[in-house]
């Protein structure tokens, strides 16, 4: 790694980034990037892959307004996670290790999802720790890889992205993105940048929606009590759209707010990126 | 305590089915977790997460060396007059409390607040031989008078609403009926203050256990502690295990987290340190210390590398208080003594793993318990342990039903490769036909996903997947010029 990076004239990783689970630099520190061609390896989760290509479309196309050269591994699936959090470790190590070789020589591997980014960045050496070839190469794979508002903010060090939205928007934080990546208010700084957009703080913010994967048809009843106070809130903020960085929470609430007929719409925070002047709500 | 853990489902659905629950528990708990985070607040978090590192320093290396610990206790309680007793499980210390009460001609206990009576199911074994016993938590003396168990760990009667007391003291206590929680407190304490003085033996529960000095200590609110420790001419006093802290100083950090973490305060109305029984210079205290102290499976918490931090727990309840699970199914839902997260973690590893299958996998493993856990316990990677035990551990362990095998077999099959993915795909888009309309499918009617579509739409599959969305025109798209606003910074 040292070698390559040598090579190409991007800035070196911030420090502080080097361990998984150690928590971001604060980002008055961060270099004030310029705009180097970076090349990122798009994870689209299987989500994205099956039920919303367009949250990947538009990754790829913010990415690459921003100048940085999007590849797409062919062959990936699942990361693994619906497994793991089953109990079912050695199955998820199946996939951990397709997904190491996948992306053995991506520079950066940039996901949609805050919790297929854990997925990869924090459970995927905690379970390979048994085998120690396999643990550093996920040690290096979680060292590269990167949840897409995390990576526009500290690798591109980015805010503005020249997207423009004509609504007001309000937000929810994933859990996985806030309590194993700790990303916080990178989102929200993005958002922020957003031309036309009036942001209404969503009380609650910080609150499982009650997905969980598994648990949502595990304990049907107990994870739409959960997700009742999320809707509460999201309905007290009259927004129009809910940004989200996660497809997993986005479809659980939506298919909640369909099934009443609310009006505020869901958007990945990639696709309310991707979005540039005159488009409209 | 009667293990109803296998329950859970039932349990919890009716808890959601109550609306009278459902408002009094929404309530009481808002109050909890707003008040801790004021307390974290006037503290500065910066602060706070000085002492929780320092808790979880103190907490980790006693739990290394608990052996050594416990001994120091014991020997240094001892030193100060008392009788310590070790016991295996609950059935051990109740007869060791049974036996002191036998040998000591005891005929009523006043109790004040102690989780490990509940394990020991303490009061019917008590009621059992025609002994007394009286809880003296205001709390506590509401589940008892009401015939139940404890609803939370640090507010057992958080489930019950002021009319519910006031027609509970109207029956049980032939008040009238009372409006104000003063006048029922003012009744409780009228009703109570004749038991402590006719009480021959004291129970209490240790909040922590200083092994330097041989000192237990008991936080409380209502003072009925203090009570229960100095008037009676016995006291004793149980322990799990875990309790231990190496040094007085030690104090100074948890006795910081504990009232923070669990009500809010910066410090408890009483907090009281024992050690021993009355000395010949004292004026008041018991004659006899008696300090119980009871694995009930806590060695196998220690024994496991990966659940061995569960014993770190302070039993703040702050983990109960912000868990989405909890605030929606409360705590008699668990079916034991320890509800919420760390309930789900501790529970299956003390009345065994198969029984309470169920705990681990109510959590959507939002991690809320672990960002407010005073010691920092990763409870998600326990609970994901746990799981794993169940759907991959030995003999005896193993209780994931056939038809989630089955499908994690399918789904492990169908992600193997992009090839039978795409295949998978193309059986999954037929299946759905009849049941997408607008993108949406509002009823499947086959497992897992109708028990999805009871309260929530489901999506249809894209038209087209992302991988195909790619090779037709992703790929090859040329890359636009950044827009101005972007490309100024450059
Ligand atoms: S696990 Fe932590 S938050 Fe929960 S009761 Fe124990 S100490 Fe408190």
């Amino acid at each position: 790694m040292a070698a390559r990076q040598a090579e190409c004239s991007r800035p070196a990783e911030p420090v502080g980034l080097a361990k998984a689970t150690s928590p971001l630099l604060p980002l008055a520190e961060l270099p004030n990037a310029r705009l180097p061609t970076l090349k990122a390896s798009l994870f689209v989760t299987c989500l994205v892959d099956q039920f919303f290509p367009e949250v990947g479309e538009s990754v790829v196309t913010v990415l690459r307004r921003l100048g940085v050269e999007v590849d797409f591994p062919q062959g990936q699936t699942c990361c693994g996670q619906p497994a793991f959090n089953s109990g079912f470790r050695s199955q998820a190590k199946a996939n951990a290790e397709r997904f190491l070789d996948l992306f053995q020589d991506s520079e950066y591997v940039v996901t949609p999802s805050g919790s297929c980014a854990s997925m990869l960045k924090v459970f995927y050496p905690e379970l390979l720790h048994d085998a120690p070839a396999l643990q550093e190469r996920a040690d290096d794979l979680s060292r590269r890889t990167y949840e897409f508002s995390q990576f526009l903010v500290h690798i591109l060090g980015l805010t503005d992205v020249g997207a423009a939205y004509d609504g007001t928007v309000t937000y929810h934080a994933s859990c996985h993105l806030l309590r194993e990546l700790e990303v916080t208010k990178e989102p929200l700084l993005l958002i922020e940048e957003v031309k036309g957009a009036r942001f209404v703080p969503l009380d609650g913010t910080n609150e499982c929606c009650g997905f969980g994967g598994a648990f949502s048809v595990k304990y049907p009843e107990i994870s739409a009590a959960i997700l009742e106070d999320k809707l509460r809130n999201i309905e007290a903020t009259g927004a129009d759209a809910l940004v989200a960085c996660d497809s997993g929470c986005l479809m659980h609430i939506a298919g909640a707010m369909s099934r009443r007929g609310m009006k505020t719409r869901p958007l990945h925070l990639a696709q309310l990126l991707a979005r540039e002047g005159n488009h409209g709500g | 305590m009667e293990v109803k853990t296998q329950r859970f489902r039932r349990a919890s659905a009716q808890a959601l089915a109550d609306d009278s629950l459902q408002s009094a528990m929404g309530r009481a708990i808002g109050h909890f977790d707003q008040a801790r985070q004021a307390a974290i607040e006037e503290l500065t978090p910066e602060l706070w997460e000085r002492y929780r590192q320092r808790g979880q320093e103190i907490k980790s290396h006693t739990i290394e060396n608990l052996d050594y610990y416990l001994g120091l206790l014991a020997w240094r309680v001892e030193g100060n007059g008392g009788t310590v007793h070790f016991a295996t499980d609950t059935r051990e210390a109740t007869d060791i409390v049974l036996d002191l009460a036998r040998t000591r001609g005891v005929k009523s206990v006043v109790k004040s607040k102690s989780m490990l009576s509940e394990e020991m199911d303490l009061n019917s074994a008590l009621e059992s031989q025609d002994i007394e016993p009286v809880e003296t938590d205001l709390g506590e003396y509401i589940i008892q008078l009401a015939g139940e168990t404890p609803f939370h760990i640090i507010a057992p009667a958080m489930h019950k609403s002021k009319e519910e007391v006031s027609e509970l003291f109207f029956d049980k206590l032939r008040t009238p009926r009372l409006t104000e929680i003063e006048e029922m407190a003012a009744a409780a304490r009228q009703a109570l203050r004749q038991k402590f003085l006719d009480a021959d033996m004291g129970v209490t529960g240790v909040n922590f256990a200083v092994a330097e000095t041989g000192t237990i200590v008991i936080v409380t609110n209502e003072g009925n502690g203090r009570m229960c420790t100095s008037l009676p001419r016995i006291h004793v006093a149980l322990m799990g295990m875990e309790k231990v802290v190496p040094a007085l100083e030690d104090m100074a950090v948890m006795l910081r987290l504990l009232p923070r973490a669990a009500t809010g305060q910066r410090i408890t109305s009483y907090v009281t340190f024992v050690s021993g029984p009355r000395r010949r210079s004292d004026e008041d205290g018991p004659d006899e210390f008696h300090l119980v102290i009871m694995d009930n499976n806590r060695s196998k918490l220690l024994a496991d590398p990966e659940l061995r931090e569960a014993l770190n727990c302070i039993r703040c309840g702050a983990c109960l208080n912000t868990c989405p699970v909890y605030q929606k199914v409360g705590g008699h839902a668990y079916g034991y003594v320890y509800p919420g997260p760390i309930g789900a973690v501790i529970t299956p590893v003390m009345v065994g793993l198969p029984k309470a299958k169920d705990l681990p996998f109510a959590s959507s493993l939002c991690g809320a318990c672990r960002e407010v856990c005073p010691i920092k316990i990763n409870i998600p990677r326990m609970l994901l342990k746990l799981r794993g035990d169940l759907a991959e551990g030995g003999r005896g362990q193993r209780k994931v039903s056939w038809w989630e095998r089955a499908l994690v077999r399918a789904w492990a099959i169908t992600v193997r490769s992009e090839r039978s993915l795409a295949w998978t795909r193309g059986i999954a888009s037929l299946l759905q036909r009849p049941f997408v309309s607008g993108g949406r499918m509002r009823r499947i009617p086959f497992p897992p996903f109708s028990r999805w579509t009871r309260n929530r739409d489901f999506p249809g599959l894209a038209p087209r997947s992302f991988h195909q969305q790619w090779e037709k025109e992703l790929k090859d798209r040329p890359s636009p010029t950044p827009p101005p606003s972007v490309r100024k910074r450059e």
